[in-house]
């Protein structure tokens, strides 16, 4: 539902790349905006995806995130619901747990111990190393001054203030998206509604786009070596349906339609929050002038980006068009000879 | 909900165990409304909430009692509400006396029998009208489930004072009853600050009333105690007083846990009732069919249950159709009778005692799934026969094999006599028929595939078993074989597999008339003589005119909110109940802005964006006729038309086994002394005494710190009960891969636990151990200057399926509520210790160190009764013998 | 497929030739992916049902391709869910579908220490022996007064809020009939 509220400065529309990548006739940019001020962190999202494709397990281990056991998006994750602790104020709300007998909030360290444990995901580089300093850091106070009155941050009893975070990352679908640029076989095609997909029939498993990803998000299976990851749902959207993780939302923490709609809801969202009293709400990945030129994917969040572990400034890694345009030409050979390899192969 | 101004959370993790309902919550808090979530822990509801309010768990009495005493000290009631839909102006018996009087046990208690007679209790002039001993065969029959859709008796004409100054009107009353849950009260009980306390009690009245409205939402962290039907009457007190029933925004919703939980009460696989509330015949009260349906109609009461006779008669034609006669009273001779609390925990100990033969499980885990898993688990090794269908190898199929009990050596395979008989069942998707959801909609599913292999619907399976039954018994001379033999039991099949046709149940359910089969409309045309048949009369409509009324799937978006024409709601395809409260006594709605059903004058009917609950025509002045029973009896602006005197009830004259006002008491297992009152806790909590289920001591017993901490267990989103369809399900069991319990850092310091590492908790029945999460999201409380540490576990995990791991509830002992046998399962006392649990011979050696040290006698019971506080003979009051 | 129509789909002759010279998007659609479409779009049918899990009751509907459940999602037309569903509801397919599910009679006897196969028909007839020799067995006409009792406690029943209405009816009815008091459900859990 779109807020009845003042309707704020319309943002800039974002920019299409379908038509620069030869879609003549290209529908609208389609997206996600991902509103973490209303996500319950059921994971509604990363089941509905594991469903409708088919997305194997990735491990039964207890992470100790708080309820995030499944870590990072991987090859076998393609939403993945972050949760972070923190004791610290969460809007115009008064504090948990004032005048409660406690001591030092615990979070930072809860989560440092986590970021020790891994889950054998079966993809690689699969869900990373965790950083516990990096780890405690999120849970931390950053920089957002006093958004309770005064005298509601801590107290002589201890901890008091708290908030648990929860958001539903995914494949940012970028504007100027690294993995494509680097992707020597066309198995990463921009398709025509602007999103960015693997091609699991052509994909080879090089791997190039693993660390071209300025997120972290693609990522290759073990067992087959291709690499997976979110396709906005390519097959349902063609057919005018929703992407699964969208339509299972049950409170429409994640939204999909035209990305220019979405940019207007969301600007609209930011207001009516900011007017009720939580200052800190903000989006990720709006800013076509970003590093990836604005995202598909974006998101609303109510903390810094790396609290939730975003990069705070994605920069595509691929940025000097010269480079681009060898990248380009190794693809083209590469795809002529992965094509006459095919051609032949087919004649045999 | 969605219309709602506040909503209260209480009892109940909304976002995590109903995450799809919550969309309206969160459509709420769009549209403005405040959200309040009252739990022991912060969890995934309390994150999206306004505000979160720590609470002692087992204090909601105190902490909803102090709403109560708030509004009423400071006069905040909906009083033009009040005066006109609740019992608030009605006079009661000066022979009653209250609680806060006695220690907190209100008059008639008979020690004897740990139950109340109720006569005292009663409205000024009907004394004699509680049906004096019967409470003790209500709580043994657990007759308040019963109540569910009708209120308890009450005959004639009550005395009233519209001025609520007459100290013994149910309002002054209740003001005296609830005036020390003061702030001050809530905190020492709960552990609440006070300043956390009003924001809620000011929230809530500032959005009830006129113009706006405040909806209570609670499951089964309220209804699974010893004093659980209290909680929800306190919650209802509340909501009634602000004028929140029968509105649009208001109400006391449930919350409830399973797919057709709600169908399963009303279409009851439960001992004490027969379909529609009907209660099973007990042996001593209803040895006539007219005794019977007179305990039901109760002869001169007001109100709907006045048919009660023909929605007997109509049941038993349903079950025995030509061979029920007027001349042999529709065979209800037929009917097994009750002697007493035939509960399924009084059959659990009964299987360990060796009474019962066999035992059916039906989609059910009790082994995991119900208090004190030890105790399900040798109940069921002590059987002749098992039968389980579900859909998976779950525990109680194979406890023989692999449980915790084989571990220890209790139970040796070799030894364990029990035949077991697995059977695939069919799944949701495998079969047609209808459930019944959390607001009584009944939703037809379609068969989209067939089963696989040996799977079969249950449908299928008693269809066949009572057709084989039947066979077998046939031409028996044994008069005990009649009611088999009689039963009509002729339903149509389809298929390869000779599928019984769930249309046809359906049909039967709604009631057609005898003569020429026609599908009855209404539940008033049900008849007493015969000539129809009705297998559930609340349902009657769902095949209204021939058509399966809950396959209608109009889209929502081409209907109104109320969406009336999908699916099909009991009774009558009404969506609130009651909702004559949200017109005023004249008809009017209350404001436009509430505005739901009214009397449109010009029309001379009732009308609005739902089915009126109430007689179409009856017009807001219309007074009864002296001498009028039945609907007949209901005036025009008796809106709660189930209800003996057409009043909602603050104050219950009868009906509610612990008492007709909610008293705070502790919980069985409790590491507080009751700060209220020298009771410690609910003096009529049904205890068993067995060598099995020993309890951990509370004060003012001994010994009560080898327990000193609180546990409680409820529900994660990623899992389902006890595990059966979520812990075999991929996609489920990894985002939720291990057992663990959740401490706060203070515990943790204490107790000395880590993140990440083990612990093992211990109680007098087990010890189970679990991985450790320290979380900021519980806190220890500071309680009647006491410091109190509270510890919550899921309740999913066991040891079959694709993630394992102990059972909370094998730390549960077994104590219930008297109202509905409902067991206490959402609080008990425990120790935490750090590491792993041993395992072997020395398991049940920790747990028996534990017992000794506790002082625990096996086989006893703590008393029901605080030693030390007086109670006077029974059927006595009013005379001060209480304050003894 | 010609050879012309080959070249012409032939990734670098598109690119070569089309409006997509970087080869990053028309020209490097695979034909597969040309081809993608949503399976749910060629189901051979769609049943409307409801989800199992909690009483919320959300819509499901449930796609069948060669009489397998290939999707199960949220029935938009729910005015109680408007197509949404939550992890577990989400997770009905898998859960329909799952490998672990018991598809065929499993027997344990007695002392036994495995479980056996035993055929459909036999075991329905060896429960209904066993009903019927616990019922002869723990009978009861009548109480001590001699008012009539018609029931056995021997046999117990637990489930039911899981199953359909008309299953519960069929059992309610069922064990009524046979004098078989104690059945419960989660309820009173």
């Amino acid at each position: 539902m779109v807020d009845q509220q003042r309707p704020p400065a319309m943002p800039a529309p974002a920019y299409d790349p379908a038509a620069e990548a030869g879609w003549a006739e290209a529908p609208p940019r389609m997206g996600f905006f991902t509103d973490t001020s209303v996500c319950i962190g059921c994971k509604a999202c990363e089941v509905a995806c594991k469903e409708w494709n088919g997305v194997p397990t990735s491990g039964l281990d207890l992470l100790g995130m708080s309820y995030d056991n499944t870590g990072a998006l991987t090859a076998n994750s393609w939403r993945h619901v972050a949760f972070v602790e923190q004791p610290r104020p969460a809007g115009h709300r008064t504090p948990p747990f004032a005048g409660t007998p406690t001591g030092d909030p615990v979070s930072a360290a809860s989560a440092a111990r986590a970021a020790g444990t891994t889950n054998p995901t079966g993809t690689d580089p699969g869900l990373p190393p965790g950083d516990p300093p990096a780890a405690a850091r999120m849970t931390e106070f950053l920089g957002m001054p006093a958004a309770g009155p005064p005298g509601r941050t801590g107290s002589a009893d201890g901890r008091s203030e708290f908030r648990w975070l929860m958001m539903s990352d995914v494949c940012k679908h970028c504007t100027r998206a690294g993995c494509l640029d680097v992707c020597p076989t066309g198995a990463l095609f921009r398709t025509e509604f602007g999103t960015v997909v693997v091609q699991e029939d052509i994909c080879n498993g090089c791997g190039y786009c693993v660390s071209a990803c300025p997120y972290g998000v693609i990522d290759r299976r073990a067992d087959d070596g291709r690499v997976w990851k979110c396709t906005l749902c390519y097959d349902r959207i063609g057919a005018g349906l929703t992407p699964a993780c969208a339509q299972a939302c049950p409170t429409e923490s994640i939204q999909y339609g035209p990305l220019d709609e979405l940019r207007e809801r969301a600007a609209a969202r930011v207001a009516t929050l900011h007017e009720r009293g939580v200052p800190e709400a903000r989006l990720y990945g709006h800013d076509p002038d970003d590093g990836v030129g604005g995202d598909g994917a974006f998101f609303l969040l109510l903390d810094e980006p790396e609290v939730y572990g975003l990069p705070p400034d994605p920069q595509v890694t691929t940025h000097d068009l010269p480079r681009m345009w060898r990248r380009a030409g190794l693809a083209a050979l590469a795809m002529a000879a992965g094509a006459a390899a095919a051609f032949l192969g087919g004649r045999r | 909900m969605a219309n709602a101004d506040v909503i209260v959370i209480q009892g109940s993790n909304m976002a995590e165990a109903h995450p799809v309902g919550f969309q309206w919550v969160m459509e709420a808090k769009r549209r403005g409304a405040k959200v309040f979530h009252v739990d022991p822990r912060f969890t995934r509801t309390s994150a999206v909430a306004d505000a979160y309010l720590p609470i002692r768990a087992g204090t909601d009495i105190a902490l909803l009692g102090g709403v109560v005493n708030y509004i009423l000290a400071n006069e905040l009631d909906f009083r033009e509400y009040v005066l006109a839909y609740t019992n608030a102006a009605t006079i009661v018996s000066d022979e009653f006396v209250d609680a806060e009087d006695a220690d907190g046990i209100f008059s008639g208690f008979d020690p004897e029998t740990g139950s109340y007679v109720q006569d005292s209790w009663q409205y000024a002039g009907h004394e004699r009208d509680s049906g004096g001993g019967e409470t003790l065969t209500e709580r043994e029959t657990a007759a308040g489930l019963g109540h569910e859709s009708h209120g308890a008796p009450l005959a004639g004409q009550v005395d009233r004072d519209e001025t609520l100054q007459h100290p013994r009107c149910v309002y002054q009353i209740l003001k005296r009853h609830f005036a020390r849950y003061t702030p001050e009260m809530v905190e020492r009980v709960c552990g609440l600050p006070q300043e956390k306390f009003l924001e809620l009690a000011r929230a809530w009245t500032e959005n009830s009333g006129r113009e706006r409205t405040g909806c209570l939402i609670y499951s089964v962290g309220w209804t699974q105690h010893t004093v659980g039907v209290q909680y929800i009457r306190t919650g209802a007190i509340i909501q009634l007083l602000l004028g929140n029933v029968g509105r649009p925004g208001g109400g006391v919703l449930a919350l409830r846990g399973h797919a057709s939980i709600q169908g399963s009460t009303d279409i009851p696989t439960l001992f004490n009732l027969l379909p529609g509330y009907l209660p099973m015949p007990h042996h001593a009260e209803h040895p006539s069919f007219d005794a019977w349906v007179n305990g039901i109609r109760h002869p001169g009461q007001k109100g709907f249950w006045g048919n009660a006779r023909a929605y007997a008669t109509s049941l038993l034609k349903a079950y025995w159709g030509d061979a029920a006669t007027p001349e042999n009273d529709f065979c209800y001779g037929y009917l097994p009778r009750l002697t007493g609390d035939h509960g399924t925990y009084r059959q659990v100990l009964d299987m360990i005692d060796g009474r019962i033969k066999g035992y059916f499980l039906l989609g059910q885990n009790p082994a995991v799934g119900s208090a004190h898993g030890r105790a399900q688990r040798l109940g069921m090794a002590n059987l002749d026969w098992l039968v389980v269908r579900d859909l998976f190898m779950i525990e109680s199929a194979t406890f023989w094999q692999r449980g915790p009990e084989v571990a220890t050596g209790e139970i040796v395979p070799e030894q364990c006599r029990t035949e077991v008989f697995f059977l695939p069942a069919a799944s949701h998707v495998e079969k047609e028929g209808t459930f019944t959801q959390t607001q009584r909609l009944l939703q037809w599913r379609e068969k989209a595939v067939d089963p696989p292999g040996d799977a079969r619907s249950e449908l299928w399976f008693f269809y066949h078993l009572g057709r084989r039954l039947r066979e077998k018994l046939a031409g028996s001379p044994l008069p005990r074989d009649r009611a088999l033999l009689d039963l009509t039991w002729d339903y149509p099949t389809h298929g390869p597999d000779a599928e019984p046709d769930a249309e046809a149940v359906l049909r039967e359910i709604n009631g057609y008339d005898t003569a020429t089969g026609r599908p009855l409309s209404a539940f008033t045309e049900a008849r007493d003589d015969g000539t129809t048949a009705v297998g559930c009369w609340i349902y009657t409509g769902v095949y209204a005119d021939g058509v399966n009324q809950a396959a209608r799937r109009r889209p929502g978006s081409e209907q109104d909110w109320v969406a009336a024409e999908w699916g099909w709601a009991w009774p009558a395809n009404r969506r609130t109940l009651y909702n004559r409260a949200s017109a005023d006594p004249q008809g009017r709605p209350w404001s436009e802005r509430k505005r739901y059903v009214w009397w449109d004058a010009a029309a001379g009917r009732w009308t609005g964006h739902d089915v009126p609950d109430f007689e179409l025509t009856k017009p807001p002045s219309y007074r009864p006729p002296e001498g009028a029973t039945g609907p007949a009896a209901l005036a025009g602006d008796d809106a709660f038309v189930m209800q003996a005197d057409g009043k909602a009830w603050l104050y219950a004259p009868s009906g509610v086994l612990d008492g007709p006002l909610p008293t705070h008491y502790e919980p069985a297992e409790s590491p507080m002394r009751n700060p209220l009152y020298a009771q410690q806790a609910n003096p009529t909590r049904k205890m068993y005494a067995h060598p099995v289920n020993p309890t951990n001591p509370s004060p003012p017993q001994e010994h009560s710190e080898v327990f000193p901490y609180v546990f409680t267990v409820s529900r994660l989103t990623e899992h389902h009960t006890a595990g059966g369809m979520s812990r075999t399900v991929r996609p489920l069991a990894e985002l939720q891969p291990e057992m663990f319990v959740e401490v706060s850092p203070e515990l943790a310091t204490l107790v000395g636990l880590t993140h990440l590492g083990w612990a093992h908790l211990v109680s007098a029945r087990a010890v189970i151990e679990a991985k450790v999460l320290v979380t900021d999201r519980l806190t220890p409380l500071r309680v009647d200057g006491r410091v109190i540490h509270q510890l919550w576990l899921p309740y999913h995990f066991g040891f079959e399926g694709l993630v394992t791991g102990d059972s909370a509830n094998d730390l549960f002992g077994i104590t219930l509520d008297p109202n509905v046998l409902i067991q206490e399962s959402k609080i008990g006392t425990c120790d935490v210790r750090p590491g792993r649990r041993p395992t072997g011979a020395a398991l049940r050696d920790l747990v028996e160190d534990y017992r000794t040290r506790a002082g625990i006698v096996p086989g006893t019971v703590p008393p029901a009764v605080t030693p030390g506080v007086p109670t006077g003979p029974a059927g006595s009051g009013g005379d001060g013998e209480g304050n003894g | 497929m010609g050879l012309r129509d080959v070249l012409l789909g032939w990734p670098v002759y598109r690119q070569l030739t089309g409006t997509d010279p970087l080869g990053r998007g028309a020209a490097a659609q695979s034909a597969r992916s040309a081809g993608l479409t949503a399976r749910t779009q060629d189901a051979d049918r769609v049943a409307r049902s409801v989800c199992p899990y909690c009483a919320v009751g959300c819509g499901q509907r449930v796609f069948v391709t060669d009489n397998q459940v290939t999707q199960i999602e949220g029935d938009p037309d729910s005015p109680i869910s408007r197509g949404r569903l939550c992890p577990k509801g989400s997770a009905s397919k898998s859960l329909v579908t799952s490998p672990l599910r018991q598809t065929t009679v499993r027997y344990r006897r007695p002392y036994g220490t495995e479980w056996e196969d035993l055929d459909l028909d036999t075991a329905l007839d060896m429960i209904a022996d066993r009903i019927l020799a616990a019922r002869a067995e723990t009978w009861e006409d009548v109480d001590a007064e001699g008012r009539p009792l018609n029931r056995t406690l021997g046999i117990s029943s637990l489930g039911g809020a899981t199953l359909d209405n008309e299953e519960n009816y069929l059992i309610k009815k069922l064990f009524t009939a046979m004098g078989a008091l104690q059945i419960e459900n989660q309820a009173r859990i």
